[in-house]
């Protein structure tokens, strides 16, 4: 049986008339990372506000780590660490400060804050900064140090909103490499982020929200797949016979004739690629080049969303 | 009992040492209000009050050491009006954010912060105390040992309630503000007729009505009150004036000051739980 550390139903939050989520539903499994993905201003940072008790429920049911939102926040408050989207950090404090005041704040026993303190600081690396002042430090400095804050506590669930948003692509990597290094050490992540290929790289499983619904959950390569529109390209010796072949082929899609390829739109490419070639050959047509590519979670969420807006129009004519 | 309001102090007072400029200025200022405001004027003042007679036993206070109680006042009324202004910043630098989401109940922030509005007005008032010394303020005059040990508590205790006060009224500001720059011009508008319309430079007495009344409704008035009680005695002249302090005032100053750090903390509970960070 599948363990969920986090369970939301029909979770709404309006702010005066917006509804800014607009009654999502999903679960995150325990020991996973779940990346909560969508453009700016789709409801996630007012869901991840929701979900670590910073605004208050108004509908909808949400379990964390087995405790109800409603009647045990302060229960939920102690198993959650948070890395907040903006800098929320005292420059005036050093890293090791702003590790004991973050204990402190849990009511973490002293030999236990110290001890977490030292092991937190050598896993983030910053040893060496250790005595320097937060506003000396750099932005992916700041980002480890406020990652190494939120597990402090040794949280079950670490939420992360947009845990890498303004860095390099270098600090990104190493943020990444933390991340997963924190998961397998048991920790479930809930992660929002509105960069995909942060999703793609982190999470199996993704939920993608756009003005406050859900549009598509599930894992990564289920959504992909759930597209069907692997892109075969291919260059023969002769474009015109090739086309009318694979024209008959049930299998296929769509094709389209450029002046120097085929797009070849099919699904399930991986399967049947090797039979498209067989069939090619067979007719004695050479192949110059092939290769085949798969759906991305960009193909996803323009996939997703534009079904979404078009939905949005039919329901405005008809009104 | 759950501590981690020491927590929220311990941060406020690392800072409070830290920012070497904040340490630097609030320490000096109280000084300087002292030495400029406090000598030029008592050179004046105490060549222009004519000597008037006065009873057997009563003693004359100088304008130098019944001023010293204002610019005590002064100093604890600018430090914890001010100090509210750490909360608008944490709220704003989005520091708040991890208090508010951890379990440390809302009202430790208030406390914590009320601890450390304390200790910083206790280090001020020492310092106006030996500075005072210095330039000729005299307290504890004629009082025994055992007087200046109970009026130290009195001091202690009024202290206490007033810094309080301040700092729960400033922190209710403060969290209502959205802009600090907002914050620091009402603040400093708030402090003028806290100041000015008390007993803390001149009597009250010969004030116009309008500045008579909030004169009365001011818990700057009653703290003053309490500090010369404690640090004058019950009878004395100054200013021209004849002072005499009774327990009954003595323990009305105290339960209105009471009165005061009790409705600014609900207000400022009550402002602070509905905090919200977006």
């Amino acid at each position: 049986m599948v363990a969920y550390e986090i369970t939301v139903e029909g979770l709404k939050y309006q702010y005066g008339k917006i509804k800014a989520v607009n009654d999502i539903s999903f679960k995150v499994i325990k020991g996973e990372i779940f990346s909560f993905l969508g453009p700016n201003g789709a409801g996630k940072t007012t869901t991840i506000n929701v979900l670590t008790t910073l605004l208050p429920i108004q509908k909808g049911k949400i379990s964390i780590s087995g405790f109800d939102l409603r009647t045990q926040p302060d229960e939920i408050r102690k198993s959650i660490g948070i890395v907040f989207q903006n800098e929320t950090l005292d420059w005036n404090l050093t890293v090791e400060e702003t590790l004991e005041f973050h204990g402190r704040l849990y009511a973490i026993p002293k030999k236990t804050r110290k001890d977490r303190i030292n092991e937190l600081i050598q896993i983030v690396k910053l040893e060496e900064k250790r005595d320097e002042f937060v506003k000396n430090l750099s932005g992916g400095m700041k980002r480890k140090l406020e990652i190494a804050r939120g597990l402090l506590t040794r949280p079950k669930v670490l939420f992360l909103d947009e845990p890498t948003i303004g860095l390099d692509p270098n600090s990104r990597m190493r943020i990444w490499n933390y991340i997963k290094k924190v998961n397998k050490e048991g920790v479930t992540i809930f992660l929002t982020t509105h960069y995909m290929d942060e999703a793609d790289q982190l999470s199996n499983n993704i939920c993608i929200i756009d003005r406050g619904k859900i549009i598509a959950n599930g894992f990564s390569e289920v959504l992909k797949q759930s597209l069907g529109m692997d892109v075969i390209y291919l260059q023969t010796d002769q474009d015109e016979k090739t086309f009318k072949i694979i024209k008959k082929m049930k299998e296929i899609k769509n094709i389209r004739k450029t002046p120097s390829e085929l797009m070849i739109s099919v699904e399930d490419g991986q399967k049947n690629m090797p039979r498209l070639i067989e069939q090619i050959r067979t007719q004695g047509i050479e192949i110059k080049s092939i290769y085949l590519k798969k759906p991305t979670l960009d193909d996803v969420f323009i996939h997703y969303t534009g079904r979404y807006f078009r939905e949005e129009k039919k329901k405005k004519i008809n009104i | 009992m759950r501590t981690e309001f020491l927590t929220i102090f311990w941060r406020d007072m690392l800072k409070f040492f830290r920012i070497k400029a904040m340490l630097f200025t609030s320490l000096i200022q109280p000084a300087l209000w002292l030495a400029l405001y406090g000598i030029s004027m008592s050179s004046n003042f105490d060549s222009i009050i004519p000597k008037i007679p006065i009873n057997q036993g009563v003693i004359q206070v100088n304008y130098l050491t019944f001023m010293a109680a204002g610019v005590i006042s002064l100093t604890i009324l600018f430090t914890c009006l001010y100090s509210g202004i750490t909360l608008q910043f944490d709220k704003e630098f989005g520091l708040m954010k991890e208090m508010l989401a951890s379990p440390l109940p809302r009202s430790h922030i208030l406390i914590g912060l009320s601890l450390s509005g304390i200790a910083k007005s206790l280090i001020q008032t020492f310092i106006i105390l030996v500075f005072g010394y210095v330039l000729g303020v005299r307290f504890f005059n004629t009082f025994s040992l055992m007087e200046t040990i109970f009026s130290v508590l009195g001091i202690l205790l009024f202290i206490l309630l007033f810094a309080i006060g301040l700092l729960f009224l400033s922190s209710t500001i403060a969290l209502r503000l959205k802009t600090h720059e907002g914050l620091q011009g009402v603040i400093t508008l708030l402090s003028l007729p806290l100041f000015f319309a008390s007993n803390a430079l001149y009597p009250i007495t010969s004030l116009p009505l309008a500045i008579k009344i909030i004169s009365y409704g001011n818990p700057v008035s009653y703290f003053i009150q309490g500090l010369r009680y404690f640090t004058l005695g019950s009878n004395f002249y100054s200013f021209g004036n004849y002072y005499q302090y009774s327990s009954f005032d003595v323990l009305f100053a105290l339960l209105f000051l009471l009165g005061f750090a009790i409705s600014t903390y609900l207000f400022a509970l009550r402002t602070i739980k509905k905090v919200k960070i977006v």
